[in-house]
């Protein structure tokens, strides 16, 4: 499923507009967005929460030519999923 | 931040009423969640892809008592931040 099957399922199932629910689902991630710009922790009941690790810099090579590479310290969003999704998910299988 | 805040941002930019903005917030993430309990991909341009891995069983410890176990096989949801939302972060 991407952003525009989203779109779409959300229209249909809140009987909203596409118009309307693409500005739903925007200000949803954008909000998502803005929140891990800002380090901010995200925490949504039921699905996961969402934290900025930080990462050293580091000297790493490239795997194809061996050559050294500086790797510039970083930060990337985690995400950890919530109780109940963490369960419906590995479920599914039995 | 937490959903009472994106229920405000959507009550803020789409002029639904508070109530109506959590029923639209609550149905997004519905969706996902059962697109992803179905084993199905979520990918999200400009923010990131949701995915199910399974993962083998595996040998494991109790770190308490030592005692060798056998952690069965299971599915897990991982999420892979876009490029886009790397670059933004890091930029």
């Amino acid at each position: 499923m991407n952003k525009s099957e989203l779109i779409k399922a959300v229209a249909e199932k809140g009987g909203l507009s596409m118009k309307v629910a693409k500005e739903v689902v925007h200000t949803f991630f954008d909000a998502h967005i803005d929140a891990i710009l800002e380090d901010e922790r995200i925490e949504i009941r039921g699905f996961g929460s969402f934290v900025n690790k930080k990462y050293d810099s580091y000297t790493g090579r490239n795997p194809k030519t061996g050559e050294k590479i500086h790797v510039p310290e970083k930060k990337l969003p985690f995400f950890k999923v919530g109780k109940e999704l963490k369960f419906r998910v590995d479920l599914e299988d039995d | 931040m937490t959903k009472s805040d994106i229920v405000e941002a959507v009550y803020q930019n789409v002029g639904f009423t508070k109530k109506r903005a959590a029923e639209v917030v609550n149905l997004i993430l519905d969706t996902m969640k059962d697109a992803l309990e179905d084993g199905e991909k979520v990918k999200i341009s400009g923010f990131g892809n949701f995915e199910i891995r399974k993962k083998d069983a595996r040998k494991g410890r109790n770190p308490q008592t030592g005692e060798e176990i056998t952690i069965s096989e299971r599915r897990v949801l991982t999420f892979k931040p876009s490029q886009v939302l790397k670059e933004r972060l890091n930029g």
